[in-house]
């Protein structure tokens, strides 16, 4: 077999030198009765060609993104990746090494991280970005719990227009730590009146900016009137593109921002994996969950980095750590680094701006067709319209004219039957025009 | 100085100190080069990505446009690929060399996986479009969760678990959930004193007061103490099988009935699964929960940190409190439920979308590769090589309990009594023989614990090679040469780093 190297020779001779007769003795503490006599019920071993054939086969029943025009956001979106990201992610000396324990071999990873913490901290305008977490949804849900650290209070007021998913992880990550989660309703274009619910047992307010449905907010004031009542503004950015073209939540006075990176660098992945990006502010450093690399020098002066303020962590501070995580995005982190690095301050700014141009565009094609109301004042690359039908139905009637048209509403509220003809539509710098025009007139011919 | 062909390299024969004595100008040792931060290499100006033009049109922004440069650096292609390229050779990684990082499994990993990962129709799917385009998609959790179960024994798993730990939450979520739904507040977690540190961590996030339960003497979970501890306050106790010693919880049937008489439930740390996959299914001991991290047992790449994935298997009492979302395999279609159903008892969502595709993808192409056959032989050469690396070196070290091992091999510091070497010296001076050290003061039942895993992935010849090397350090450390080990590494990128330094005064990202 072609992963495992040991012969039958190899195996005898070092059956021989432990000294027993055959490998099962190697088993002698399992209960006899749960040790298998013969194999499980699975098939056996494959070539790499009967490997293939097999994912050939599970690839082709799906539609891929790229192959139809396609509007699929909320929460993931279709970038372009440079050829190179994908290069360097591969080779062997990133992708089939461990968690950066040992310093002076891991400075590929370590200096890699330094400069992702230095690239996430000044995307979202905060003084320091850890080395990730898993995705942005579970970071939004660490953030809730650091929030009651730092304030010592447990009720939380969660913004209607954040992700769904997030606010289902938000509750559940608090579930059995007595905190109270308040939830609004979704308010799409409406201005939420969040300062109004809380109290002095408040620990942070959690909103989100471009919103779950696209529209873009300025949380400053909203800010301001928290810290002076001692509490959190949490931020939330899942199109992390956005924040080339608007104000960083930093430069709105957030005090922790949890953002799902996988917009650069990453693929779609169906889901995972994805790189949760996770900043604050440096008095709050201490009670940040997730791993840090800092800078440092060896014994000869020279500058070099290591994994820091670990007694924060599991692996040292067991039940009293700020969080449980240990493994992270890693990978998703070095190619997330590596598109931005290629992009630059300039590449950037201009794949945001392509972006919302994108959008624009779309959105004045939507606009002229009969039986579509576009919703938001604002938006970046996202929006949500109204249709004169049942949003999920005309998302499968265009399934079968090979357009992938966007996210309805009630996949994700399935119980609002105001919502039912509510659809979000995303769009980036992959799309292109003819995507556009075909949408635009298949559309209208499915709302007739 | 000679090469490895046992030839003089230079027949003018210039003393060691003569060759290395200079110093180069750049910092840079031949192939091993100093490389700058992308801030002290790249600008704002510079890009490494064309896009097409934007054409003129009206911002829907609002009044919150960004005006204040971020300060991105960047880079053009070639620069970044030097960047990138430079920085990998100051990393240490399974493809060079034996990689004996006790606990963490860390084996080939297969580039096929990578291959079948990029597949348009697995890669390039989105978590939210229709699932009547992603049937493929639902086939192949399906059947990945098929394998799970089918190799733990265990009647059902919950795929979403982003990670080991994450797993670990799941699972002492739906143990705290099915408690609840019987009216039972229990409030305490038993775990062993040799967990690992996400065990504590993991139960204190869900509420728990966690009671440690010290080791025998022979390093495995000590039953009579457990016993003494048991009660109706206890939720559950969570054990690592085989243990963080490397060894197979003999007891662990009497642990699963222990826990299973008061009311609890048994939360089983798979991350050693590795050393019995194929060949003892954790159903059939007693388990209520166990993750399985695939990154670990399935190989998909560590990453240098991430990402992992945490599916957990679950017995049928849990079983009705997993998480959402699921697969269901319908007569004609895969369905996903994304929502609790009426009257359902699922304690909630942990992650937005469905969990770590792209490492489903990975793992179930490593488990096709090797089959029902190749994965036990997974599991019998893993603990063949670690056996064989205990009785390889018990003579010169310490072996901290006795054999047969598992999957890993525990050695304590007993061996460098008095030699004035630690065992961080003696994992430096490793790193200078041209290997990544074993896992190190871990687990913390013993004394400065060298955790030695060489898995399966290594030849006869390679497992010869470690044994050799480790037997020279040995016979260094207690010939006397300290500045080998405490100067030590010193033919790394970078010499001993100032870890206390650092999070004294935390520099922990670039400013100008």
């Amino acid at each position: 077999m072609r992963y495992l190297p040991l012969s039958a020779d190899d195996r005898a001779e070092m059956l021989d030198k432990i000294g027993e007769k055959n490998i099962d003795d190697l088993f002698v503490d399992v209960p006899k009765y749960a040790l298998l006599k013969g194999l499980v019920d699975l098939p056996l071993h494959m070539t790499e060609m009967e490997v293939e054939q097999n994912f050939s086969a599970f690839s082709s029943r799906n539609v891929a993104a790229g192959d139809v025009p396609f509007f699929v956001g909320a929460g993931a979106y279709r970038h372009h990746v440079p050829s190179s990201v994908d290069y360097q992610i591969q080779r062997g000396e990133f992708l089939t090494a461990y968690t950066p324990y040992q310093p002076e071999i891991s400075q590929g990873t370590l200096q890699t991280l330094y400069e992702f913490q230095s690239q996430v901290a000044q995307i979202t305008g905060m003084d320091v970005a850890n080395a990730s977490m898993y995705d942005g949804s579970t970071g939004c849900g660490e953030a809730a719990l650091m929030a009651r650290r730092i304030t010592r209070k447990k009720r939380i007021i969660v913004s209607g227009n954040l992700h769904p998913h997030y606010i289902e992880v938000v509750k559940s990550a608090t579930k059995f730590a007595d905190d109270v989660v308040v939830v609004n309703d979704p308010a799409i274009n409406q201005a939420e009146n969040l300062l109004a619910q809380v109290d002095e047992t408040t620990s942070c307010v959690i909103v989100q900016n471009p919103d779950f449905f696209g529209n873009i907010n300025d949380f400053t004031a909203l800010a301001h009137a928290l810290h002076e009542q001692k509490m959190l503004l949490v931020v939330v950015t899942t199109e992390i593109v956005a924040l080339g073209a608007i104000k960083s939540p930093g430069e709105m006075g957030a005090d922790i921002v949890v953002g799902e990176g996988q917009s650069i660098g990453n693929g779609l992945n169906y889901g995972g994996p994805y790189v949760g990006l996770f900043a604050t502010r440096q008095k709050y450093v201490r009670q940040m969950p997730g791993r840090l690399c800092g800078e440092t020098t060896d014994a000869e002066g020279k500058r070099g980095f290591v994994l820091t303020l670990s007694t924060r962590e599991q692996h040292i501070r067991r039940e009293k750590a700020t969080s449980n995580i240990c493994t992270n995005a890693g990978l998703c982190t070095l190619a997330f680094t590596i598109h931005m690095s290629l992009l630059g301050e300039k590449g950037y700014r201009h794949l945001a701006k392509l972006n919302h141009a994108g959008a624009v565009k779309m959105a004045d094609k939507l606009r002229a067709i009969d039986g579509v109301e576009i919703l938001n004042a604002t938006f970046f690359n996202e929006f949500t319209v109204r249709l004169n039908k049942d949003a999920a139905a005309v998302v499968e009637e265009l399934v079968d004219r090979d357009i992938i048209a966007g996210v309805p509403v009630s996949r994700l509220y399935p119980d609002r039957p105001e919502l039912a003809n509510h659809l979000i539509i995303a769009v980036t710098e992959t799309t292109s025009e003819d995507d556009m025009d075909i949408m635009t007139k298949e559309l209208k011919e499915v709302l007739k | 100085m000679m090469n490895n062909q046992g030839r003089p390299t230079n027949n003018n024969a210039a003393s060691d100190a003569q060759i290395t004595g200079y110093k180069s100008y750049t910092g840079s040792r031949g192939l091993e080069q100093e490389e700058l931060l992308i801030y002290e290499i790249g600008d704002t100006q510079r890009t490494g990505v064309d896009l097409p033009e934007v054409e003129d049109f009206k911002s829907c922004l609002g009044d919150v446009e960004r005006d204040q440069e971020i300060g991105l650096a960047g880079l053009s292609e070639p620069e970044a690929m030097r960047h990138y390229t430079r920085l990998s050779r100051k990393n240490y990684a399974i493809d060079m060399g034996l990689y004996p990082l006790g606990s963490c499994t860390m084996k080939h990993n297969p580039r096929l996986n990578e291959k079948m990962a990029r597949l348009p129709g697995l890669g390039d799917i989105h978590p939210m479009q229709p699932l009547s385009t992603v049937q493929g998609a639902l086939d192949l959790i399906d059947t990945l969760a098929h394998w799970l179960k089918t190799l733990t024994g265990m009647p059902a798993v919950a795929m979403s678990p982003k990670a080991g730990a994450h797993g670990e939450l799941c699972g002492l979520m739906a143990i705290r959930t099915a408690l609840e739904a019987k009216g039972d507040g229990r409030s305490i977690v038993l775990a062993p004193e040799s967990a690992h540190g996400t065990n504590p961590a993991t139960a204190a996030l869900c509420g728990y007061k966690v009671v440690s339960i010290p080791a025998t003497s022979e390093g495995r979970v000590d039953l009579a103490a457990m016993k003494d501890a048991m009660g109706p306050e206890i939720a559950a106790i969570m054990v690592t099988n085989p243990n963080t010693c490397g060894l197979f919880e003999r007891e662990i049937v009497e642990m699963a009935d222990a826990i299973h008489a008061v009311g609890g439930y048994f939360y089983c740390d798979g991350a050693n699964f590795n050393a019995i996959v194929g060949k003892v299914r954790p159903g059939d001991l007693g388990v209520d929960a166990m993750h399985i991290n695939l990154h670990k047992t399935f190989s998909t790449p560590h990453g240098g940190g991430g990402p992992g994935a945490g599916p957990v298997v679950l017995s049928e009492a849990l079983a009705p409190y997993a998480p959402i979302p699921y697969v269901v395999a319908g007569e004609e279609e895969f369905n996903m439920v994304e929502h609790d159903v009426e009257g359902g008892e699922s304690f909630g969502r942990m992650t937005a979308f469905h969990g770590q595709m792209g490492m489903f993808v990975r793992a179930l192409s490593y488990m096709m590769s090797h089959g029902a056959d190749g994965l036990a032989r997974v599991a019998e050469d893993s603990v063949l090589n670690a056996n064989y690396v205990l009785a390889s070196l018990k003579d010169v070290m310490s072996a901290s309990y006795e054999g047969p091992c598992m999957h890993e091999a525990l050695f304590d510091d007993h061996f460098l009594k008095d030699t004035g070497v630690s065992t961080l010296d003696f994992a430096k001076a490793m790193i200078d023989e041209g290997y990544h050290p074993m896992t190190m003061y871990f687990p913390l039942v013993v004394h400065g614990a060298m955790l030695v895993e060489p898995t399966e992935s290594e030849s006869k010849q390679s497992v010869d090679q470690f044994i050799e090397m480790m037997r020279h350090l040995v016979k260094a450390a207690k010939g006397g040469e300290v500045e080998r080990f405490s100067g030590a590494p010193y033919n790394a990128p970078l010499k001993r780093l100032d870890e206390t330094g650092a999070a004294r005064n935390p520099k922990l990202r670039w400013e100008d």
